[in-house]
């Protein structure tokens, strides 16, 4: 039996087709039913519907054997105990600062910089050399330079509408994120045949998708 | 600090109750008996000593796992040990001066500032044993023998043994000539067996394409059937001591076999758990059912060298708390009953009361007014004179 963790919206939705072409299809419709194990048409393969953030939790500590979740999770997540044998090409966007219109790149004083991405801020603005507050926030992270709670924030960005209808701008990129597939090591070692054939066989669909797409 | 809060133990600091503390003392008298009779000595290095000694050779992990204070009489930084190893092997190092086998054996508590991510635990139960004063095969291949039996008598079934070789990374990154930072971030990514930042990194470095092509093959080279041979070939050009290492790997895997039929054997050579100081063969054990590995252990030879004796050593160790909650809880001896005796002041009472309790059951004294007979006292039984001599009845249900 394999399960594979995966987060409901963008990833699950760009996620189907892969799975599709590997053979797999979950037979219950998340949307539709209020189920968190969906079974599939292979009665060895089942998903487990968690938060995106929640992915890599589940697959370190074994509670599914392989997951799928965006580079910017992991990267945040800083994950120690997780392999990320194959990047899907999925769920493309990047991670970005942006702050208000015509505002000042570096304000005198310390930086306050709003995110849900705490660790990777901090990581990116000391490897720039500029020492950041970080207010941590969990939601609408583009109102926090609009009433002065920092001075620009850190979050993905995929059209920059949002951004733009609050009078914000990108700035710089942090870097390009992506879905991954991550497996669980004592996984990829005790279900090694079916862990294995299961990542070449989706290898093999990215690698033709890319093609076709390049 | 709230009122409400003042029982509360630090995070990932445990304590063990009656019931699961005599089976972590049994397990670990199995344990360190089972040690003993392959010929490994106890030994009890002490609970903090100065940083210097405890960190020697095991590189940036360990220090950030180690908690730190300053000794007030001689100014000097001390640590609590947060891992046995390096203090075993200075024991050898200095204290054990012969040039034959030294093999020993330990057991104790150590500190980590950071949980396991796992366990949630920062104060496991290290239980391991060393074998030092001997290069080659034979000695991994004793230390590999000794904690199977150990995971054995533990109880622990369906062991799957992860094998890898630390020597053929680190030839491979000397061949290519990376310095230690592309090192660091190489290391970093094999761990996360990551092919697409692999081969974004290999693409940014010069260096040769043969070595670019193996370091790329490490990240598939694993599994079981066939990957030595694979091996091999992908790293045909590598130098000798890389063909010398995987012919170690197949030998030891082979003897494994033929010692332990039902053992499932994993080759991968991208793992390189304590890579900062393992120099050899490497290997863990894992069960299904539990995310990680369960006991670990490898080849470092060169940690005895600063202080002033460098020894071959292999060993492994494991986290006692967690094989006995993994333990398949068969207990072999028989449970002594446990008997209630009731307070009173009679010669021949006294004298029953010992020899029971020499004879290996439980004796529970009543104390004078207490609340709760036998049953309350969970007693299995109960002593009552009856005529002119004490017996033991059961409790009736």
């Amino acid at each position: 039996m394999l399960t594979l963790a995966i987060s409901k919206g963008r990833i699950y939705e760009e996620a189907l087709p892969l799975l599709a072409q590997v053979g797999i299809a979950p037979t219950v419709d998340p949307d539709k039913s209020r189920k968190l194990i969906l079974p599939t048409n292979r009665e060895d393969v089942q998903l487990l519907i968690i938060r995106a953030t929640d992915v890599p939790t589940y697959v370190e500590y074994g509670a599914a054997d392989l997951g799928i979740a965006g580079k910017d999770v992991l990267v945040e997540y800083d994950a120690q105990g997780l392999y990320e044998p194959l990047d899907l090409g999925i769920a493309r966007c990047r991670l970005m600062t942006a702050a208000m219109k015509d505002s000042a790149p570096v304000p005198r004083g310390r930086l306050r910089v709003a995110t849900k991405y705490v660790k990777t801020t901090h990581r990116y603005f000391a490897s720039r050399g500029i020492q950041a507050d970080i207010i941590k926030l969990y939601g609408s992270m583009e109102l926090a330079p609009l009433v002065g709670l920092a001075h620009c924030i850190v979050d993905l960005v995929d059209t920059g509408n949002t951004l733009k209808a609050n009078g914000l701008e990108p700035r710089d990129l942090i870097m390009d994120v992506s879905s991954r597939l991550i497996v669980n090591k004592a996984a990829m070692k005790m279900k090694h045949r079916e862990v294995t054939s299961f990542v070449e066989e989706l290898r093999q669909v990215v690698s033709e998708r890319s093609k076709q797409a390049g | 600090m709230l009122t409400e809060d003042n029982w509360l133990l630090p995070e990932g600091i445990d304590e063990v109750f009656p019931e699961e503390a005599e089976r972590l003392e049994q397990l670990r008298r199995k344990i360190i008996d089972l040690f003993a009779s392959w010929g490994y000595r106890l030994v009890m290095p002490p609970l903090i000593e100065f940083i210097e000694s405890l960190l020697t050779g095991s590189g940036n992990d360990l220090d950030l796992q180690t908690f730190k204070i300053i000794d007030q009489i001689s100014g000097r930084l001390m640590g609590i040990r947060a891992d046995m190893t390096p203090q075993v092997a200075r024991i050898d190092a200095r204290n054990l001066g012969t040039d034959t086998p030294t093999r020993l054996c330990y057991m104790g508590t150590v500190l980590h500032t950071q949980s396991d991510h796992l366990e949630k635990s920062r104060s496991p139960l290290q239980v391991g044993a060393e074998l030092y004063g001997h290069a080659g095969n034979a000695s991994d291949m004793e230390v590999i023998c000794l904690m199977l039996e150990m995971l054995a008598i533990a109880g622990i079934e369906n062991v799957h043994l992860d094998l890898g070789h630390v020597g053929i990374y680190r030839e491979l990154a000397r061949q290519a000539g990376l310095n230690a930072q592309q090192e660091a971030e190489l290391f970093e990514i094999l761990q996360r067996k990551d092919y697409p930042e692999l081969v974004t990194l290999l693409h940014s470095l010069t260096v040769s394409d043969s070595s670019t092509e193996m370091l790329e093959a490490l990240i598939d080279l694993n599994g079981h059937e066939g990957v030595i041979e694979k091996a091999r070939k992908r790293l045909a050009t590598a130098n000798e001591s890389v063909h010398r290492a995987l012919m170690d790997l197949e030998s030891i895997s082979k003897s494994l076999t033929s010692l332990f039929p039902a053992l499932r054997i994993n080759f991968d050579l991208a793992e390189l758990r304590g890579y900062h100081y393992k120099t050899g063969v490497v290997f863990a054990a894992f069960v299904p059912g539990y995310g990680r590995e369960i006991a670990r252990g490898g080849r470092y030879d060169e940690i005895g060298k600063i202080f002033g004796r460098a020894r071959p050593a292999t060993g492994f160790s494991a986290d006692l708390k967690v094989l006995a909650r993994l333990a398949n809880g068969k207990d072999d001896d028989a449970p002594s009953l446990r008997i209630f005796a009731p307070a009173v002041d009679d010669p021949d009472l006294h004298e029953i009361v010992r020899n029971l309790r020499g004879a290996g059951q439980t004796v529970i004294q009543a104390l004078y007014g207490q609340t709760g007979e036998a049953r309350e006292m969970a007693c299995s039984h109960y002593l009552q004179k009856q005529g002119l001599t004490w017996e033991v009845f059961p409790v009736s249900d």
